[in-house]
């Protein structure tokens, strides 16, 4: 079992590492940084000096090199615009980010989950279709254009909610409320087709056959099966608390993370990108042995060290 | 009766991953086998589930390569597989297996299926000439013609298997595997299926090897059985001797096992316990721990096949015990 | 007066009836044989009157279970039934046992069910019974999922749970038809060691007519969601009546027949959306008249205990079998 964990944390820091290395190289052939701070007009001398003190004149591989160094001792490197440590600057705007994300979260496994399971339970009834009609439309409207009818409606026609910025709760509820809905739709329909096809499983059968009622029947044997590819979901939902929020945050002008990639994108702030890059990744890379952990707890045929006999 | 083909201390094993990190262990499948497929013959290869029967088919039409021994075919050695030798002998063996639904192609009609051997192969060229030797596979297997342009899912399963029968046909070959063929069919559609079966060795003089769990259907179509036991033949011999009398302990609980109508349950010989893991298999004889007949002697060596009363079989018990008691 | 009687039990799938109304009555302790080919509706008969069937299906007539109504009772009324005056096992052992919990634990559910124990008491009472249906070191093994059985053991499980609520009658859906030939004999003996012990009655659902005629008194034979022909064990396999029967019998091969071609019915079961008129067998019997073609004939008292539905049933004493099926 130890070396079952060893074996998969080693896995998670060479996905991290490749990430931040394609990350790295692909900022680096799609623009120039200097340019971009100092401006067009900027003369050669200006832009050369920028070029020396970022290290951006020496080759390609050195700067790989030099920046594995960097981080294999937790250096992430210093904002070009800021001046200050890039992380310091990422760390700041996590908070704010998952006060958007977590209740988003929450909202999307308390509503989507158990409507999933009514909708399996209900098959082909008035509700089921509505479930199955809401997940559509959750999953199918982009955020940005969810968002923006929100704000028209709620912000601009009603005028009772704030259309941006970040000034106390009533700010949060339009961008926990665009982010919520797909995913509410998403897991509606996951926890819908994982239950209807536990349902049709023979010791579904087994269990009915006994005489046990029907509710214990959903609750003590059916949902427990349907929990791996549920929890397979949650896994991809928890890696994206942090990534999750681009789209809303630029719609809500929210300053979290999100705005912070799109504004280091577009100034090529290598090290702030690489850095939210980091943290994006380690959430997701994360959550992955979450999930991995989580199938040994809910299935026993996944458990490692247990072979059969 | 010619010898068509040969296998020589055939062992497989494959390595099953315990851990995530390295120790492997190995899981000897067939595990050191002698066996002689005659022209024109239908062996069959009898033996429950992990007793290594499927692996051996596989071996005998080279669709595997052996950990060790070898194979004869027509007195050659079994090309090594993808190499072109290899692709030339696979138009003279082929292998039908139990089902048929995931052996055909969702998206081609029938006559599509049985045409595309014809078309790897290079055996019939494309036009009137492809089709009118479809039509005479599709006859030859008891389909209708007017079921050529049908696809995998409209048909019975016991149609389907005609197809895969008249797929394998269309290449000509000499020597078929049947893995559970019938296994997989109701009993009447299961009737039909052997006796075209046997049309086809009667009419074509086609050599095959026929593995299955059905004793039953093994001893109607068999001229000769093999019984496997954790990869390894505990007997062979003639289909009429094995299945009136047979020898080896296994051999007669198995025998003994299948139902009889109007017999009861009086009688039949209940073996204890289960076939073992082949990746925990018991020292010396693999049968010893539920013989009834097994000693120390048992345990301690693998006994070979011997000649005992025109029959092979592997039991050091078999010239005293057995046959006081038979 | 009959423990179970079913009376004109229909069963429709979107609209496709499949069942045709059955009428079969099971007395205290028989064993009653349900024979016929997959889709005939054996099985769909029994998960038809324990309410076993998915919403979609449309089930009409009555069973009654002790002069209890079934067909249309409150679900609390049919739980009240389920496991504790009819268990049910399965034919795909591994598959009917809930891979998440620990088998211990699936059997201590019954047991809270219908004798009201909990924690040790159910502990030791499911210790024992895994003891009696022969689960080596029970007392460790209680604690293993069904993963870590074979599939014989998780037959030998499902049998245990069936067991915890004392049950007057065990339908025995296909319960060998997934397991080897040496498991087969081992479950079959014990099912009918069980039903010595406890006087429970059985129905044994089955294709394998070997099976049944070891372990049942008497036996029904389906064909296409009707009862074609029901006999006692003897004078149904001694003498079948209806063509369709005896077609089915024939096509088995006989172990101790040599290796004679099988004779076999033509064609194959009907589409439950296509029913030929009047008797489905019509298409496929070598004795179907006009009248045949036309109705339906009803399962009618032919002999002293058995009955027949057919116009032109076989001739008691007629021994030549090629007679049917020329």
């Amino acid at each position: 079992m130890l070396k079952f964990t060893l074996a998969k944390l080693a896995r998670a820091l060479l996905t991290i590492l490749l990430v931040m290395s394609f990350a790295f190289i692909v900022l680096r052939l799609s623009g120039d940084p200097a340019q971009i701070m100092l401006g067009p007009d900027a003369p050669q001398d200006a832009v050369d000096a920028f070029r020396a003190r970022w290290g951006l004149d020496d080759p390609l591989w050195q700067q790989y090199l030099a920046y594995l160094k960097q981080i294999m001792t937790f250096d992430f490197g210093i904002s070009m615009r800021d001046q200050s440590p890039a992380i310091d600057l990422v760390l700041e705007r996590v908070p704010a980010t998952l006060a958007l994300t977590i209740p988003a979260l929450l909202l999307k496994i308390a509503i989507g989950i158990p409507a999933g399971i009514y909708a399996a339970l209900h098959r082909e009834s008035i509700a089921d279709r509505g479930v199955i009609m809401f997940a559509i439309f959750g999953f199918t409207i982009p955020s940005f254009v969810l968002g923006l009818v929100l704000v028209l409606i709620f912000a601009v026609n009603l005028g009772w909610l704030p259309a941006g910025g970040q000034d106390g709760w009533e700010y949060a509820i339009l961008p926990i409320a665009t982010m919520s809905i797909g995913g509410i739709g998403i897991f509606a329909r996951f926890t819908r087709s994982a239950m209807i096809e536990v349902l049709g499983q023979p010791y579904i059968r087994t269990a009915m056959a006994k005489g046990l009622p029907w509710r214990e029947v959903v609750w003590k044997h059916a949902l427990p099966n349907a929990a791996v590819p549920i929890v397979t979901l949650l896994g991809f939902m928890v890696g994206a608390l942090i990534a999750g929020a681009i789209v809303v945050e630029s719609i809500f002008s929210w300053p979290g993370i999100g705005r912070l990639i799109v504004v280091s994108v577009a100034n090529r702030d290598l090290a702030v990108v690489q850095c939210v890059l980091l943290v994006i990744a380690a959430s997701m890379v994360m959550a992955n042995l979450l999930v991995d952990f989580a199938y040994g707890v809910l299935d026993p045929r996944l458990r490692h060290g247990h072979g059969a006999h | 009766m010619s010898t068509l083909l040969q296998a020589k201390g055939l062992i497989q094993q494959y390595r099953t991953a315990k851990t995530f990190l390295g120790k492997t262990s190995t899981m000897r499948a067939v595990d050191g086998i002698d066996l002689t497929v005659r022209e024109g013959e239908i062996l069959g290869i009898v033996g429950e589930s992990g007793s290594g029967k499927s692996t051996l088919g596989r071996l005998l039409l080279g669709l595997e390569p052996p950990f060790a021994g070898e194979i004869l075919y027509r007195g050659h050695p079994m090309p090594e597989p993808r190499t072109p030798a290899w692709r030339r002998l696979r138009a003279e063996m082929q292998l039908i297996f139990q089902d048929p639904l995931s052996a055909l192609d969702r998206r081609l009609t029938v006559s599509a299926q049985i045409g595309e051997p014809l078309e790897i192969h290079g055996l019939a060229a494309a036009g009137s000439e492809r089709d009118e030797r479809v039509a005479e596979l599709i006859a030859k297997v008891g389909l209708r013609q007017d079921q050529a342009g049908s696809y995998p899912h409209e048909l019975s399963g016991g149609q389907r298997q005609r197809v895969v029968i008249a797929r394998a046909l269309a290449s000509n070959p000499r020597f078929l595997v049947c893995d559970e063929p019938v296994s997989a069919l109701d009993v009447s559609i299961q009737a039909q299926v052997v006796n075209l079966l046997r049309d086809l060795q009667d009419r074509e003089g086609l050599t095959m090897v026929f593995i299955s769990h059905d004793l039953k259907v093994v001893r109607n179509i068999c001229d000769r059985v093999a019984v496997m036991y954790l990869g390894r033949i505990v007997e062979e011999a003639s289909s009429d001797a094995i299945f009136s009398d047979p020898r080896h302990p296994y051999t007669r609980a198995l025998v003994s096992s299948v139902p009889k109508i109007g017999a009861g349950l009086h009688g039949r010989i209940i073996l204890q316990g289960e076939p073992p893991n082949p990746a925990a298999r018991p020292s010396g004889c693999a049968f010893h721990p539920r013989c009834r007949f097994a000693d120390a002697d048992c345990a301690a060596t693998i006994p070979e096949l011997e000649l005992h009363d025109g029959r092979l079989a592997a039991c050091r018990k078999l010239r005293h015990t057995l046959r006081s008691a038979a | 007066m009959s423990f179970v009687s079913v009376r004109d039990l229909k069963v429709a799938f979107d609209g496709v009836q499949v069942l045709h109304g059955i009428n079969l009555d099971v007395r205290r302790g028989e064993a009653v044989g349900l024979v016929g080919e997959s889709g005939c509706g054996k099985s769909v008969t029994w998960l038809a009157a324990l309410g076993l069937l998915p919403g979609k299906a449309k089930v009409s007539g009555s069973v009654t279970v002790d002069g209890q109504e079934l067909i249309g009772a409150s679900p609390r009324r049919i739980e009240a039934v389920r496991g504790a005056k009819i268990a049910m096992i399965f034919q795909d052992p591994s598959s009917a046992l809930n891979p998440v919990h620990r088998v211990g634990r699936q059997i201590c559910e019954n047991l809270r069910l219908h004798r009201g124990l909990r924690g040790d008491a159910a502990r030791t009472e499911a210790i024992r019974l895994m003891d009696i249906v022969g689960i080596p070191s029970a007392n460790t093994r209680f604690d293993l999922y069904p993963h870590e059985f074979s599939g014989g053991q998780c037959q030998r499980v499902l049998i245990a749970m069936a067991l915890a609520g004392a049950p007057d009658l065990l339908i025995a859906d296909e319960p060998t038809t997934a397991l080897d030939a040496t498991i087969q004999a081992q479950i079959l003996d014990l099912l009918s060691n069980l039903r010595r012990q406890t006087g429970m009655a059985m129905v044994f659902i089955s294709h394998d007519l070997g099976a049944v005629s070891t372990v049942c008194d008497r036996a029904a034979v389906m064909y296409a969601g009707r009862i074609i022909e029901a006999n006692d064990i003897k004078q149904l396999f001694a003498a079948p009546r209806h063509p369709y029967t005896r077609g089915l019998f024939d096509a088995i091969p006989d172990l101790d027949a040599g290796r004679a071609r099988l004779s076999l019915i033509p064609g194959t079961v009907p589409d439950p959306k296509r029913l030929p008129q009047g008797c489905a067998f019509a298409p496929r019997c070598a004795r179907a008249g006009d009248l045949c073609r036309e109705y339906q004939p009803e399962l009618k008292e032919q002999t002293s205990t058995g009955l027949t539905a057919c116009f032109h049933p076989i001739p008691i004493g007629s021994a030549n079998r090629q007679e049917v099926f020329a």
